[in-house]
Order: C-alpha cells, then sequence, then structure tokens
C-alpha cells in the first residue's frame, strides 16, 4: 500500500483534482464581475458609396470609436476581442443582404468576446443605432 | 487422490473466477467511460464535445495544446462566435472565428466564412476546392468553455503513437498483475 507506484498514483489523482477544482472556481469567479462598458462611435467620413459589380453596395466610412471596456477585465481574462458590426433590415428581412442601401438606417453594434484564462468564455455587445447612409452614391 | 483432486479443482476454479473478475471491472472501466463520452454528445449537442487547439491560428487566445468544449444550439450562427468545424474530406476539426455570415432570404439557410484571427487571410483556403462558404451542418459547435495546456496528452498520443502503445501496455499490465 506504500510502494512508489500507489504514492505517486494517489499525488498525481490528487493533484489533477485539486487543479480541476481551481480552475472551475477561477472561471466561477467570473459571475461576480459586474461589466459596465461603455462606447461611442461617431462616423467621421463617408468615404465611398458604390455599387460593386456583383449587385452589392460597399460603402467605407471612417469611424471614431471611443470605449471604455476595462470593467470587463477581471484576473481570470486573457484577451478580449472586440469588433464593431453594422446590422440593417430589409422587406426580406434578411441579415446583410447588401444591395440597395441608398438612404438605409442602420445599426452600429459593438461586440466583444472575453477569452478567460481558464473557463467559460462571455460574449456581450452594446447596440447604437441612430445613424443612416447617405441618398446617393458616392 | 481424491483430496488432491478436489485441491486442485479449488485452486483453478479460483483462478477462473479472479480472471473472469478481473475481466470485467475493466469492461466496466471502459463502458463507464464511454457513457461519460456519449452523455457528453447528447448533453452539448455536439458530435465532438471537447476539442483540442492543434495550430497556433488564433494566438494569443488558443494556443496549441488547449482544450475547448463545445456547445451546438438551435440558435442562429453569429460573426464573432468561436465555431469548430469540418471540411468535407478531411477529419481534423478547425477552430477559428465567423467573420461573415449571409442568411438566405426564403430558406433560413446560412453561408458562414470563417477566420483565424492569427491568421492574414480569411479561411477560403482551407476550403474544399470551390468552396466558398461553410453552411450550417459543417459546423460541430460553438466553442463555450476553455481550458489551457491539458490537450498536450492527446498531441503527443496523436503524434507519436509509439507512446500510446507504451500507456496501454503499462496500463494493461498493471490490471493484469494487480491482485485486486
Amino acid at each position: 500500500m506504500h510502494s512508489f507506484g500507489h504514492r505517486a498514483n494517489a499525488v498525481a489523482t490528487f493533484a489533477v483534482t485539486i487543479l480541476a477544482a481551481m480552475c472551475f472556481a477561477a472561471s466561477f469567479s467570473d459571475n461576480f464581475n459586474t461589466p459596465t462598458p461603455t462606447a461611442s462611435v461617431k462616423i467621421l467620413n463617408i468615404n465611398w458609396f458604390q455599387k460593386e459589380a456583383n449587385g452589392n453596395d460597399e460603402v467605407s466610412m471612417t469611424l471614431n470609436i471611443s470605449a471604455d471596456l476595462s470593467s470587463l477585465f477581471t484576473w481570470n481574462t486573457k484577451q478580449v476581442f472586440v469588433f464593431v458590426a453594422a446590422e440593417y433590415e430589409t422587406p426580406q428581412n434578411a441579415l446583410n443582404q447588401g444591395s440597395n442601401l441608398k438612404g438605409k438606417e442602420f445599426n452600429l453594434t459593438m461586440h466583444w468576446h472575453i477569452m478567460p484564462k481558464t473557463g467559460k468564455m462571455f460574449a456581450d455587445k452594446i447596440v447604437m443605432t441612430g445613424y443612416r447612409l447617405p441618398e446617393q452614391y458616392r | 487422490m481424491g483430496f488432491v483432486g478436489d485441491t486442485v479443482e479449488s485452486i483453478r476454479s479460483m483462478q477462473i473466477r479472479q480472471v473472469l473478475m478481473q475481466i470485467i471491472s475493466l469492461g466496466m472501466i471502459v463502458t463507464s467511460a464511454l457513457i461519460i463520452w456519449k452523455g457528453l454528445i447528447v448533453f452539448t449537442g455536439s458530435e465532438s464535445p471537447v476539442v483540442v487547439v492543434l495550430s497556433g491560428s488564433m494566438e494569443p487566445g488558443f494556443k496549441r495544446g488547449d482544450i475547448l468544449f463545445l456547445h451546438m444550439s438551435k440558435d442562429p450562427i453569429r460573426t464573432g462566435e468561436i465555431v469548430v468545424f469540418n471540411v468535407d474530406g478531411r477529419e481534423i476539426p478547425i477552430v477559428h472565428r465567423v467573420i461573415k455570415v449571409h442568411e438566405r432570404q426564403d430558406t433560413a439557410e446560412v453561408d458562414i466564412l470563417t477566420k483565424g484571427d492569427n491568421n492574414f487571410g480569411d479561411d477560403r483556403l482551407l476550403y474544399a476546392h470551390g468552396q466558398l462558404w461553410l453552411q450550417r451542418h459543417h459546423i460541430m459547435g460553438r466553442a463555450v468553455g476553455y481550458l489551457p495546456y491539458v490537450g498536450w496528452v492527446t498531441i503527443i498520443m496523436t503524434e507519436k503513437p509509439f507512446i500510446k502503445y507504451l500507456l496501454i501496455g503499462a496500463l494493461g499490465l498493471l490490471v493484469i498483475t494487480s491482485k485486486d
């Protein structure tokens, strides 16, 4: 009962169990964090707005994005992946149907995905409404 | 003579019983592992509920040797989510982020384009010849949880198969030579 093999087995099992419990606890502690992020996006300039050869519209704009995401970070956060997406509706109600967008209203949504050092991954977003594409192509 | 014959008989029957017990306990271990694995498949809705990250295409978020827990639900797949998918004809699953989603008007079909965070271009080079988008049936699941470094065991066993045989041989030896 006290051979080297038995002792090594007991130590290894105990170590793995403790490690798993710690990872679970670290991930669980992320639930106690209440994030209060802020974001604001201003369109500085519409660079171009054209109809492409394949029928879709293409728009290039310069944005001024200011955001405070520091409340998303906990001691268990490794990386936060942030991006801004433009979303709009069309009569056929399909997402991201990219043609005939003159004068269209759209939302800019800032999404973030939290990648932890260990455990559960969270994702959330802020929706900012009230943006509009220009009436004419340019 | 009868007494010796009886003793030999009893010893032999005990040995047979011991061997049978060992075989049964080995079978129990294997089947309970299988039950846990299949239960995870049902519980997460994904055919492969745990995958190992094999490449560095998602660094610094995921490194080679990490494991990911997957979950598949009927919710639509949206940009930004990290999905695991199989390309037709390849058995190695790929873990990348969705960067474009196009939903067709009439059916609920979606076209999905993915890209690794650490890759320069999107995944069209990885898809099957002539394939430009992924469909929902290619996606095995969304990554919802993550553990670092644990997947190195699987990577070592896959890339150096002799270690796998060594481990199985050692385990088999342990089972046979243990008294209980």
